[in-house]
């Protein structure tokens, strides 16, 4: 063990220099939070993950965002376990008719401020299984979304730009 | 001659143009075949409704064959009562289709939550009983003044797909563990019937995300079974290069993972980097990370170029290079040998009987491997080892996954070897205007085999497709293996089990 840590330390990082935010989704995201946002959360941000639905590919891709390649806490972003916990939710899934209780009592259990943040196809528009007897369909038919995040599944450069945009604009927004 | 083959010859023919028979027989025959599997004569590989129609699907001896009985009234015996596999599986045609198993040993709901609005979506619609959605779930207790129940999920602590567990302990000693699984039905079987074949082999890989591949390959077979057309040499050789990748992406992912339940996380991190690797290889070579719509009925639409063939080689060279001294730290470390060694064993007897496929059956001594049995292109031409243990605890199903890893390796270098420049999709449009076929497909995917059943109707669309995936007989299992185990020690051999919701949810 002592090997591969030694080995570890001496070699360079791994991580990847960060992703600009694309200009869209700061200006959408700049006046979605404008009225949302009242004070500051300081420099970070407390993720909780719900899939309502989803086939697990967005799942593996948000997983990845923890990896040494993206190491997602540099930026302040966190995933954490409970709702209670979380500023953001990241949802994914076409939000499943048996998993739509599930996401408004997650919702309701998240303090305020918080975002929603719909992370891939079937999350924004439920993808490939409209029409379903099964699906409620978009998370926005569900809770209100501060942001989409389109792909199948998006890759973590995305979901990392999408949620670096989140963390710029709430930064941005002026404390009360 | 079988039993199988007895049954099936006995029955009304039907279907099955290419291999795998199907036959028509009668509700004798069918109590038959479930005495048959509840003795150990044979494998339950799958069992489906259609409308009016029930189908069992078993391998027996190296037979692979399918039994349907004709349901006018809805109703049939139960194979679930004599053989406990089934059971989950009839409880989901019920909620599907409408087809009720008569005396069978648990006729709770099982994917219908009541939330649908109406019942039985596949059969003759229902509306949905007013109250469905808050009626309690019949959870099975334990008795006793010690005992205290711990109900978990849908939504859990970690980044994973929902569903709920249900804890009776006693103490910290788990003495029941009841699933409840269906959170993340998707009414997949519904939007699969009429669909094109283009639209079903997209979401046929929509089934279950971590096994897009494997799923594209066993709807492709199916279909290409169902129209007699084979896939040309390079698509089967690239499709085998994919599933490899597949393969080795996740169970690097999950020895990772398994390690970092035990709170070992310096193998998570490492399993993690070279994970990444593995889809940014996938990335470079066929333009998606997960390798997603890459396999479509008749062949494949990526195209293997220089840049890919040189990024599969590195990516051999690095795993190659750092991955020995990972197993090497997962070895000797007696604090993580401490947390997995001994637990959550699953007896080889339950492996057996459930038919359990991957490295869950084959860490408890069930060898078998869809790859070599029934065996389809090009693996039969390539060598590989199905590696096999027998203690059946968290410890072995990690040694599975990471001597598989190994056998990937190899089985990608062999095929890059093999790869020669060539046609990459056969034309199915051609053949679509017949009458109507079906095909079956057994494809090995990472959690273990993949069954797809299509029916094609006459104008080339989906009149039917089913799709089974391995958890439908795993998932069982890990209430089997979590007793006697600590409650801290869940999350452990969830893990190590790393069954799919999605894919049994459908």
């Amino acid at each position: 063990m002592r090997k591969l840590l030694l080995e570890s330390l001496l070699q360079l990082p791994l991580t990847e220099r960060a992703p600009a935010p694309e200009a869209k989704d700061l200006a959408d995201l700049a006046r979605n939070l404008g009225t949302a946002a009242r004070r500051r959360l300081g420099r970070s941000l407390a993720i909780r993950e719900v899939d309502a639905g989803s086939c697990n590919a967005c799942e593996l891709e948000i997983h990845a965002l923890n990896n040494a390649y993206y190491d997602v806490e540099r930026f302040g972003l966190r995933f954490v376990a409970s709702p209670r916990h979380a500023d953001v939710l990241l949802v994914t899934g076409p939000v499943s008719k048996n998993m739509r209780e599930a996401l408004e009592r997650t919702y309701a259990a998240t303090p305020d401020p918080k975002w929603v943040v719909a992370a891939g196809d079937c999350a924004a528009g439920c993808g490939l299984f409209v029409g379903s007897y099964a699906c409620v369909g978009a998370v926005a038919s569900v809770i209100p979304v501060d942001l989409t995040i389109p792909g199948c599944p998006p890759a973590p450069l995305a979901l990392l730009k999408g949620l670096i945009a989140l963390l710029d604009a709430k930064r941005a927004t002026p404390a009360s | 001659m079988g039993w199988l083959q007895q049954a099936l010859a006995q029955g009304r023919q039907a279907g099955g143009a290419r291999g795998q028979p199907r036959a028509v027989v009668d509700a004798a025959a069918w109590l038959q075949a479930g005495a048959h599997l509840a003795a150990g004569n044979g494998t339950l590989l799958s069992l489906w409704g259609e409308a009016q129609a029930a189908h069992l699907c078993i391998l027996a001896d190296a037979d692979i064959g399918i039994l349907t009985l004709a349901c006018p009234a809805a109703r049939l015996p139960s194979i679930g009562s004599l053989h406990p596999p089934a059971l989950r599986l009839e409880r989901a045609m019920r909620d599907l289709h409408g087809l009720e198993a008569e005396a069978a040993a648990d006729t709770r709901p099982w994917l219908d939550h009541g939330r649908w609005g109406l019942h039985h979506p596949l059969g003759p619609k229902r509306a949905a009983t007013p109250g469905a959605e808050t009626k309690p779930y019949g959870f099975y207790g334990a008795e006793g003044p010690p005992m205290h129940q711990i109900p978990v999920g849908p939504v859990h602590a970690g980044i994973i797909e929902p569903g709920h567990f249900r804890f009776t302990a006693n103490g910290e000693t788990i003495v029941r563990l009841e699933q409840r699984l269906g959170y993340v039905h998707k009414g997949i079987d519904h939007l699969l019937t009429g669909a094109t074949l283009e639209d079903g082999a997209k979401l046929v890989g929509r089934v279950s995300g971590d096994s897009t591949v494997a799923y594209a390959l066993a709807f492709a077979h199916a279909v290409e079974a169902a129209l007699e057309l084979d896939a040309p040499p390079r698509a089967v050789c690239l499709r085998a290069l994919m599933a490899e990748l597949e393969r080795i992406a996740n169970h690097l992912g999950d020895i990772g993972a398994i390690c970092n339940d035990a709170s070992f996380s310096l193998l998570h991190t490492h399993c993690g980097i070279l994970r990444e690797q593995v889809l940014r290889a996938a990335e470079r070579a066929f333009g998606h990370r997960l390798m997603m719509d890459r396999i479509v009925p008749g062949g494949v639409t990526a195209e293997l170029g220089r840049d890919g063939h040189a990024a599969i080689t590195a990516l051999l060279a690095t795993i190659r290079r750092h991955f020995p001294a990972l197993i090497e730290l997962y070895d000797s470390t007696a604090s993580l040998q401490n947390r997995t060694v001994s637990t959550g064993i699953l007896r080889p007897e339950l492996a057996m009987q459930y038919g359990a496929g991957g490295y869950i059956g084959r860490a408890s001594a069930r060898a078998f491997d869809a790859r070599k049995l029934p065996g389809y292109a090009p693996y039969p031409d390539l060598t590989f080892e199905v590696p096999v243990r027998q203690a059946g605890d968290v410890d072995a199903r990690v040694w599975v996954r990471i001597e598989e890893v190994q056998q990937s390796l190899s089985l990608i270098e062999q095929i890059l070897q093999g790869d020669r420049a060539g046609a990459l999709r056969s034309n199915t449009q051609a053949r679509v205007a017949q009458p109507q076929h079906e095909g079956l497909a057994l494809v090995e995917g990472f959690r273990g085999d993949i069954l797809a059943w299509v029916s094609l109707a006459p104008d080339g669309r989906l009149a039917r497709c089913h799709v089974r995936d391995p958890s439908w007989l795993q998932w069982p299992l890990l209430e089997a293996a979590i007793e006697g185990n600590i409650v801290a020690d869940f999350p452990l051999c969830n893990k190590s089990f790393n069954c799919s919701y999605s894919g049994h949810d459908l």
